[in-house]
């Protein structure tokens, strides 16, 4: 397996009232292709700003991130942006669908920045739908849908741009037990099927369950990193 | 989707856009009413003052403008003035003398002037033969004379009675006469209708002793717009002789200043309410900024451009006010353009009151294709200005810091 991401000695400080705070600490990471990785920690430990960083949405403070060989840290915005497009599938915890568009639309959404055709963008939404079972749910709003059938389509809509890997800040946060279970099957299931490389943040411990790979992190810094 | 995404945002907050929308159509609404009075006002007196009296340009003998008495008078050529009558856009010219008389009847006397017209050509400039409202039109070589109706009041003459007009002729000869009554005219213009008297040409030159001299030679013109072009050709063809040509903006300077200031007062009050609705319009702006910020940051982050982000808030921004300013138009049109066929005339004693400042007692619409392109060049201009901070609120974004809870 190729690595796919290389954090390098990165740290993120931030500056309350003149305080420092630390919320990554000199990290160096390796994620390597196809893992399906559980980042956990306690509240305010650096998940997010680690996933912030990983997914070029934050810059470190010092050191560099280096996706398929690429450094990532120096981007401009604008080259971010496309990156993130083409290399990045992100969930988040609010779900974050575009609301007034339908499930399927909102799938082909990311292919539609793309510029992919549009039966391309109809066939591998559907697609996608269908492997999340949601396909008859396709032209309903957001609205319209429950927490977890939200969650599933952001899935779908992650991984339509065929990403190199995704990013899910805490997933199932807002999921009851029998929805997290089947997103989280749905996750699995995809990873293994389409060698789909998930990078989680979570405190669930459902999702440490099936995690392949746990990252512990304290105060900014990884304390344990242990693969099943 | 870009255009799907834009329409169906508007409609997320419906009551919020309905709102921004029939703000913006109100704005077009009454700026389009007000506007369309203006104009149709403007038109009105200029129409009274110039097209029914003075005429677009007039030709005088130099000087005459300035001192208005008979003997600046000029000796009518046709043949030069049928020249005049060759210019592209001149549709005919129309020789008048006029000069000052005291009119009067039994015990009644008034100052009056006297245009001595030829009545067929004066009738194609000032349509004078429709304004009769008792009695008839001048026929060619009329000995009588058309008294205008505010005048005939005063002095309590009607139709068959004789009128004694006396005056001061051409090098200050004697003018005297007895002249029959032969017909009431009416004129809009207060100042027109309390002192006019029309005469045939060859009797008003008999009566000021004026033998072929006129005093001005107004012409009618297809277009008011070419007024001044026409002007320079005429000037040329009378440049060998003293003579003065004057477009109408120079024969009424205070018709064109009165407008201006009034259209400045008028433009003053429409950008009031631009100022008014656009405060509406921004705090639409501000909001649909303000609550899809956590929106904003999730699409950027997904991969989307700023400029597309952009692209999307414009063409939202867009939607509203082309739906407000359609809307506005298309209620405002069928209205204007009724007034515009059947003007608001003010009750007797407003009229009167108006009237006695010299300005026609009735509300005007104009259908000036203008009237309704500026609204809308206005309106969208200003949502344009405003929409540059939901732009550089995306531009300035930082999605991380946009999707913190």
């Amino acid at each position: 397996m190729s690595t796919i991401i290389k954090a390098i000695n990165i740290s993120k400080v931030y500056h309350k009232s003149t305080v420092p705070v630390h919320a990554v600490n000199n990290l160096s990471l390796n994620i390597e292709e196809g893992e399906f990785t559980a980042i956990v920690g306690p509240s305010g430990c650096g998940k997010t700003t680690l996933l912030n960083i990983l997914g070029g949405l934050d810059q470190p403070t010092e050191g560099k991130v280096e996706v398929d060989g690429t450094d990532i840290s120096s981007m401009k915005d604008s080259e971010l942006i496309d990156f993130r497009l083409r290399n990045i599938g992100f969930v988040f915890q609010a779900y974050n669908l575009i609301p007034v568009l339908t499930a399927r639309e909102n799938v082909e959404f990311i292919m539609l920045l793309q510029k992919r055709n549009k039966k391309e963008r109809h066939d591998r939404a559907m697609e996608l739908l269908e492997s999340m079972d949601i396909a008859d749910k396709a032209n309903s709003k957001p609205s319209q849908l429950s927490g977890g059938q939200q969650q599933r389509v952001a899935v779908a809509r992650a991984l339509a741009s065929k990403p190199r890997f995704i990013l899910a800040d805490e997933p199932t946060a807002n999921l009851d037990s029998s929805s997290t279970n089947n997103l989280l099957d749905l996750m699995a299931k995809m990873n293994e099927e389409q060698k789909a490389t998930f990078i989680f943040s979570t405190h669930d411990q459902r999702v440490m369950d099936k995690a392949r790979r746990i990252v512990t992190l304290e105060d900014g810094a990884i304390v344990s990193d242990v693969k099943r | 989707m870009y255009t799907t995404l834009a329409w169906r945002n508007i409609w997320r907050n419906k009551r919020r856009s309905l709102i921004t929308i029939l703000s913006i159509t109100f704005a077009v609404l009454l700026a389009c009413v007000m506007r369309s009075m203006q104009l149709g006002s403007y038109g009105r007196m200029i129409e009274n003052s110039v097209r029914f009296y003075t005429g677009y340009i007039q030709i005088h003998k130099d000087g005459y403008w300035n001192d208005k008495v008979i003997d600046n008078s000029f000796v009518y050529d046709p043949e030069k003035l049928s020249e005049v009558n060759q210019l592209k856009g001149v549709q005919t010219f129309v020789p008048r003398l006029e000069s000052f008389a005291l009119s009067s009847f039994k015990n009644q006397t008034k100052g009056a002037l006297i245009m001595g017209v030829d009545p067929e050509r004066e009738d194609e400039l000032t349509r004078v033969k429709s304004k009769v409202v008792t009695g008839r039109y001048l026929k060619p070589g009329d000995e009588g004379i058309l008294v205008s109706q505010g005048l005939a009041n005063y002095l309590k003459v009607s139709v068959g009675d004789t009128v004694v007009l006396l005056g001061q002729g051409y090098r200050g000869a004697n003018a005297a006469g007895l002249f029959p009554v032969r017909g009431i005219v009416k004129f809009a213009m207060p100042q027109q209708n309390n002192q006019l008297v029309y005469m045939d040409l060859a009797k008003a030159q008999w009566f000021y002793a004026a033998d072929q001299l006129i005093t001005s030679v107004a012409l009618v013109i297809d277009d008011p717009d070419d007024a001044p072009k026409i002007t320079r050709q005429v000037e040329e063809i009378f440049s060998g002789g003293s003579y003065e040509v004057m477009d109408w903006k120079e024969l009424v300077p205070d018709l064109v200043q009165s407008i201006e200031l009034d259209n400045i007062s008028g433009k003053v009050m429409l950008w009031i309410l631009y100022l008014v609705i656009g405060f509406g319009m921004f705090g639409t702006y501000l909001m649909m900024t303000a609550e899809r910020q956590y929106e904003f940051g999730v699409m950027i982050s997904v991969g989307m451009k700023r400029l597309q982000l952009q692209t999307i808030v414009l063409l939202e921004i867009t939607f509203m006010t082309s739906i407000g300013v359609l809307v506005g138009i298309m209620l405002s049109l069928p209205a204007l353009t009724y007034f515009h066929f059947n003007p608001i005339y003010f009750g007797a004693e407003a009229a009167k009151a108006i009237e006695k400042f010299g300005v026609e007692a009735v509300y005007a619409f104009s259908l000036d294709p203008v009237i309704f392109t500026n609204q809308a060049y206005a309106i969208f201009i200003m949502a344009i200005v405003l929409a540059g901070y939901p732009i550089w609120s995306i531009h300035k974004m930082r999605p991380v810091e946009s999707m913190r809870p």
